[in-house]
């Protein structure tokens, strides 16, 4: 059944965009398919594995588990948004410096979970770290290096934080 | 997999929403946080006709006292009972259940009201609210009404609500301090629905010492939330010592009668529950939790 189109607008990496969209398409797909922001990555499709994750008003969500028409009058950043803007790009050269990707699927999800966990400040313990990506799946790196790049991003942070080493 | 096709409005106020839902001629489905719906709807074991997103109807959001009760709008997120200062205050319980919840983002969506909709059997909430022996106010075509959470937790799924029927608040009595509580559970991994959960409310006297009330209700060991009171009678008037804690294991299989799941016999879900009860009670005792 497929059924009227609906016009959304919705605030996507500080643009303002305007669509018609069908009430079943979910964010994910609006975003890769509509939008060809295909760094939004979709595996389960049903909230497992944390590839999808994009920011909501500031939060990660998975974009699976929304659809367009909810987006609307929302503002929405993918990984292409966050990573032009500069504000991940310690995560992004620790990520890389620690081989905390190979294939890269899981990536730009991690990367917006670490984003979060990060975002109150301070430096999160190993065992709060593995929480906050608790919902991501990797299937290549084993997670440790994942959670030493995040650590080593959140103890540089802090240092510059307090102006000294912590 | 991706969803069947459905029709889509977003509705501003309660009336509105039910109104919609009795309006429909087909299948017709609430959408809050989506963090159940939308799983069900791409796996296709729901395919309903309408989908009316109450997400935005004002008045169903946010925590605040009100006189002796700590109310929770439906609509509150599981991230914000999670930090509230007013939760962490007046139902500790549910800012340790939080917690246990899903995952960090299903957490920044998912719905307090959702949770208790849905009435998950493995959910965390709705065994703390009965445990905090709270008010669920549902409100339909006739208007609003308060269930008790001992009322409203009928079995698989079911609950109180009729169809269109909304959940717009719950009231929790405000704790006070002399009151203990402890919510604990085991899960294969972090964020995973639990293999048992337990949330218990606890009152002390003499000092602290002797227990005289006790509320203990299960997650995730039979068809509802199960309050688990011949375990809370061996625990009564005790000082929730070792013979006492092990009188309650041992009386829980008349509370708890756990079928057999995929991977899991109907004995050790019992042990795994035991397990639990000895934790949570020593817990409370200690003052720990
Ligand atoms: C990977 C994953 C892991 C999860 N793990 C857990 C877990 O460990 N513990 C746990 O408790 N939950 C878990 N959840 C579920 C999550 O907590 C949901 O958010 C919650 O169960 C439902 O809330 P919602 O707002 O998302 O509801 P929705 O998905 O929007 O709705 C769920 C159902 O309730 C109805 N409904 C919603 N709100 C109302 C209302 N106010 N009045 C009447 N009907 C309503 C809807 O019509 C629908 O039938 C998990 C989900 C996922 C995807
Ligand atoms: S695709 Fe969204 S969680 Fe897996
Ligand atoms: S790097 Fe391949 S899934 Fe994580």
């Amino acid at each position: 059944m497929l059924t009227t189109a609906l016009l959304v607008t919705v605030m996507v990496n500080g643009e303002s965009v305007q669509r018609f969209v069908e009430p079943r398409l979910s964010l994910a797909d609006f975003l890769r398919r509509d939008l060809g922001l295909t760094g939004t990555h979709l595996g389960c499709e049903m909230g497992a594995c944390g590839a999808c994750l994009v920011s909501l008003n500031g939060s990660a969500v998975h974009s699976c588990l929304m659809l367009a028409v909810q987006a609307d009058g929302l503002s929405v950043d993918t990984i292409e948004g966050l990573a032009e803007s500069g504000f991940i790009s310690d995560l992004q050269t620790a990520f890389h410096e620690r081989n905390a990707m190979q294939c890269g699927f899981c990536t730009s999800g991690m990367l917006i979970a670490a984003r979060e966990c990060l975002a109150h400040g301070g430096v999160p313990s190993r065992e709060e770290i593995r929480d906050a990506l608790s919902g991501n799946y990797c299937r290549c790196t084993g997670y440790q290096s994942i959670v030493d790049a995040i650590e080593t991003v959140a103890i540089a942070r802090a240092e510059k934080e307090v102006g000294g080493p912590v | 997999m991706k969803c069947r096709g459905f029709r889509y409005c977003r509705v501003l106020t309660v009336e509105e929403a039910v109104e919609s839902f009795v309006s429909c001629e087909g299948e017709a489905r609430f959408l809050a946080g989506g963090q159940s719906l939308l799983p069900a709807l791409n796996l296709r074991l729901s395919a309903p006709d309408l989908l009316i997103d109450i997400s935005r109807v004002e008045g169903l959001r946010g925590i605040t006292l009100e006189g002796s009760d700590l109310r929770i709008g439906a609509l509150t997120r599981h991230v914000e009972v999670l930090h509230s200062p007013l939760v962490a205050e007046y139902a500790p319980l549910l800012a340790r259940a939080a917690r246990f919840v899903a995952h960090p983002a299903i957490r920044n969506l998912g719905t307090f009201g959702g949770s208790l909709a849905l009435a998950d059997p493995a959910s965390e909430f709705p065994a703390c609210v009965l445990a905090l022996n709270a008010q669920i106010e549902i409100a339909g075509l006739s208007g609003r009404r308060r269930v008790a959470a001992d009322d409203y937790f009928l079995g698989l799924y079911e609950t109180a609500l009729e169809p269109g029927e909304i959940l717009t608040a719950v009231y929790i009595p405000a704790g006070r301090t002399w009151q203990r509580v402890c919510f604990d559970e085991l899960s294969r991994r972090r964020g995973d629905y639990a293999l048992a959960g337990l949330a218990a409310q606890a009152t002390f006297r003499d000092g602290g010492e002797v227990l005289t009330a006790l509320r203990l209700v299960f997650c995730a060991l039979g068809s509802k939330p199960m309050r688990a009171q011949a375990a809370e009678a061996a625990l009564l008037n005790t000082k929730v010592d070792a013979v006492a804690i092990e009188a309650a294991q041992h009386a829980l299989s008349q509370d708890l009668s756990p079928d057999e799941a995929e991977d899991l016999s109907s004995a050790a879900r019992l042990h795994l529950a035991r397990v639990l009860l000895g934790r949570v009670a020593h817990a409370l005792r200690e003052g720990a939790c």
